[in-house]
């Protein structure tokens, strides 16, 4: 295979449960080499295209190709080259850190003495060779999903799919399955992540997807998603306790190529925030406080799937 | 106000009232068909005037303790090890104005609650079979609830001090399997080697089945009454206290 | 292609169980107690007071002769219940055990396989020693009693098959209330304690179509020696009940699976 082939090709991907519409119908091509993110809301269909991509779910509608092999048909031996980090570590509570992997490249058919190879070598990747001997128990957060990362690389797969891969871990764990993650893609792995962290897509993804209600909302690399849905700047003014924000936003709306008002304040999004702070002295408005930031993933991502609460 | 333990309590009625009827069923027909199996059925085979009462009547009694102690070890085991180790409902309560104490008491009164029922059911189910011979008879109800404290509290110690559950597949092979096997309960124990049947006396369960048999059948016996309820006693204060040591070393860290 | 994937698979599941069972040592040497307790029960216990039993071909024997391949039989299939009811649903439902292993080449058949050899595993060691126990202790009047081994273990296979079936139907842990009852029912009315005759007509129709019945007279035959050709009768409804049960686990984990 070429090192530019499609790694995972989708087409009108659909995943119907009996009362409702998890996924529905999406287009999706991750090529060889790049670190490719699902972004949404809960509940946006993200976990439900992940299981269809781990052939662990078989789709409802559409095509769905990985490997150049046909998901639904071919499950097991896409999934023997398949590396997979689920939401839920799903470690093995009885047995130790080394045996969690011993365990699991068996299941791939792996020898016993290649996979103890592989063992001490991923425990040495993820920093957890001085565990080796521990119970999964004694773990914190971060190690066990270290070690969740070990073992979905125990096959040399081509392909790792992480659900939400550093939900619930301190700063400096997940630095540490960042970097890591970066390593693995300088090797040549393909990488297919979902998360609701903005900073983590920013910081991992070459090309991310936003889902919300099962369907793609927009799709490019983190810098294009800024481009096209975000300014380069945006100011934030907050106002004294029931100033009438709608208003206010009235007068405004021709400062910024987009005004959003919030319960507590209004967000101008602009090219030069520096030039609007200004004419707004100009029209005699006093907010009691002004920011001005830069437009952030987190921006495009409010803007794409709403600012309510959806579960 | 009432006691705090009453709040401990509440709880796990809270939760009973959810889950009663997946329990009913075995409560219910387990004692029928264990009489008619054992004492009818294998009781056809035993000479008719067995211990001057039948099999059947020698032996009912002896099982209403066992019910007493399956319900007790049953209840004491796995959900207390569950409150600790799993669904952590202790830690709540912790959190609350409840001390280790009073959720110890809350949850041994809700275990006796569930083995005074099993028990009950049981005495309902010798009342069918007509075994009852004395107008003491009723007291076996209390003879068993005795008998399933003297139990549960102790393992209640053990599930609160277990690692894993391991500690239960031990207490089930060395304790209850061989108590419930060599306590007098469906043969005396005078049958056993001389050298084991100081274990057998040792046993809460002998203990419960010779009181429960005593009422239930108005022996003659009665003599040994006090000293079967003072030793019963004895294993359940002596377990309770176990038991709080034990939980507040795991909780309160 | 597909059989060897089962096979790695569930060769796998076995080797994952045995590492986990290998430092529980101890309490596996223990499970070698209980039919100790229980023959010593039978023996010293019911045995003096029940005296004699006569066997459907007439013969009179023991009481403990007539109950101790009974007790086998039950053993048997406890150890199938309790490994593949207990265990197999809180690694499915508790430990989530079964969705990392999917991700893998690992295919529902080839866990359920890996667990019912596990449970054959474990059931032939503790009915190998049962068996030796009860030889020791003069319980097996026949030669044949060599095929009890092989017995138990059929025995084991039917049981863990029927209670991977019973497990994809199981919707929560009280559930087990059910299978605990169930298996109490056919562990006091299989004639195992009493001759079938003992019962009414009707019970006995019942209680013939229980598998624990046929593992009971099964074993019965081989050990005291009355061997006949109507033993395969009870083979073939073992093997038929564990067929059928795969079946239906075959049909029904993969759906519970992977949804």
């Amino acid at each position: 295979m070429s090192p530019d082939a499609t790694m995972i090709i989708a087409r009108g991907l659909t995943k119907r449960f009996e009362d409702r519409v998890a996924v529905a119908g999406i287009d999706i091509d991750v090529r060889a080499g790049e670190i490719f993110g699902f972004l949404g809301p809960n509940g946006a269909g993200k976990s439900s295209t992940m299981r269809m991509i781990g052939c662990v779910s078989p789709p409802s509608g559409g095509t769905l190709r990985i490997l150049g092999m046909d998901a639904h048909r071919e499950g097991p031996a896409i999934r023997a080259r398949l590396g997979v980090v689920p939401q839920e570590d799903q470690l093995d509570w009885e047995l130790t850190v080394r045996e969690n992997l011993l365990v699991y490249a068996r299941y791939f058919g792996i020898s016993r003495s290649v996979a103890r190879r592989r063992a001490d070598e991923l425990l040495e990747f993820v920093q957890l060779a001085d565990r080796a001997n521990e119970k999964v128990d004694a773990l914190s957060g971060g190690m066990r999903r270290r070690l969740t990362i070990a073992r979905a690389l125990v096959n040399e797969p081509r392909i790792v799919l992480l659900d939400e891969p550093t939900t619930g871990l301190d700063p400096q764990a997940r630095h540490l399955v960042w970097e890591r993650l970066f390593r693995l893609k300088q090797r040549g792995v393909t990488l297919v992540l979902t998360t609701h962290y903005m900073d983590e897509a920013e910081q991992l993804c070459d090309r991310l997807v936003v889902m919300d209600g099962g369907s793609i909302v927009a799709e490019g690399s983190p810098r294009e998603l800024l481009e096209r849905y975000c300014t380069r700047e945006v100011v934030e003014l907050r106002f004294g306790l029931d100033a009438p924000l709608a208003e206010l936003a009235d007068k405004v709306t021709d400062l910024a190529e987009r005004v959003e008002v919030l319960p507590d304040r209004l967000l101008l999004y602009v090219p030069d925030g520096d030039t609007t702070l200004p004419a707004l002295h100009d029209r005699n408005l006093t907010p009691t406080s002004v920011l001005v930031r830069r437009g952030t993933l987190e921006d495009v991502f409010l803007h794409l799937t709403g600012r309510t609460l959806v579960d | 106000m009432s006691h705090p333990a009453f709040g401990a309590l509440n709880y796990w009625f809270v939760q009973y009232r959810r889950t009663w009827r997946s329990s009913l069923f075995s409560t219910l027909i387990v004692p029928t068909f264990y009489l008619a199996g054992i004492g009818i059925g294998v009781g056809g085979y035993i000479d008719d005037d067995y211990a001057g009462v039948g099999y059947l009547a020698y032996l009912a009694p002896g099982l209403l303790a066992v019910s007493a102690v399956q319900t007790a070890v049953g209840e004491a085991s796995w959900p207390v090890y569950g409150a600790i180790k799993f669904n952590k409902q202790y830690l709540p309560m912790l959190a609350s104005p409840l001390r280790v104490i009073d959720i110890v008491l809350g949850h041994l009164g809700f275990i006796l609650f569930q083995i005074v029922f099993s028990v009950l059911v049981f005495f309902l189910t010798m009342l069918l079979f007509g075994v009852p011979q004395s107008g003491w008879a009723p007291l076996a109800i209390v003879a068993g609830a005795l008998t399933g404290m003297a139990v549960a509290t102790p393992v209640y110690a053990a599930a609160a001090n277990a690692k894993s559950d391991d500690t239960f597949t031990v207490l089930n092979r060395f304790g209850v399997i061989p108590m419930t096997l060599f306590s007098g309960v469906f043969f005396p124990v005078e049958q056993l080697p001389a050298l084991i049947q100081p274990l057998a006396w040792a046993s809460p369960l002998w203990h419960g089945t010779e009181l429960a048999r005593v009422w239930t059948l108005g022996m003659d016996s009665a003599l040994f009454v006090p000293l079967h309820v003072a030793y019963l006693l004895v294993w359940a204060v002596v377990g309770f206290y176990l038991a709080r040591t034990v939980l507040t070393r795991r909780l309160v860290v | 292609m597909w059989v060897s994937r089962i096979a790695t698979g569930s060769g796998a599941v076995l080797e994952r169980n045995y590492m986990v069972h290998r430092r529980g040592l101890i309490a596996f040497l223990s499970g070698f107690c209980e039919p100790v307790f229980f023959l010593f029960s039978l023996g010293m216990g019911m045995g003096a007071l029940v005296g004699h039993i006569t066997l459907p071909d007439g013969r009179v024997v023991e009481y403990a002769v007539f109950v101790a391949p009974a007790m086998l039989a039950v053993s048997a299939m406890n150890g199938a219940v309790a490994e593949c009811v207990f265990n197999v649903y809180s690694k499915l439902k508790y430990m989530k055990l079964y969705d990392a292993v999917l991700n893998t080449p690992v295919t529902p058949m080839g866990i359920v396989l890996g667990e019912i050899a596990w449970a054959l595993l474990r059931g032939g060691i503790y009915g190998a020693a049962f068996l030796a126990l009860m030889a020791l202790m003069g319980l097996t009047p026949s030669a044949w009693a060599f095929l009890a081994l092989p017995g138990v273990v059929l025995i084991g296979w039917t049981f863990a098959a029927l209670s991977m079936a019973g497990t994809t139907f199981i919707r929560s842990w009280q559930d087990y209330d059910v299978v605990a009852t169930l298996s109490f029912l056919m562990f006091m009315f299989s004639a195992t304690f009493t001759p079938l005759e003992t019962y009414p007509e009707w019970v006995q129709l019942l209680i013939q179509a229980t598998p624990l019945y046929h593992g009971v007279t099964l074993l019965r035959g081989l050990t005291t020696g009355a061997v006949s050709f109507g033993l395969l009768i009870h083979v073939a409804y073992l093997i038929a009940v564990a067929v059928v049960s795969l079946i239906v686990t075959a049909y029904r984990m993969g759906r519970a699976l992977q949804r």
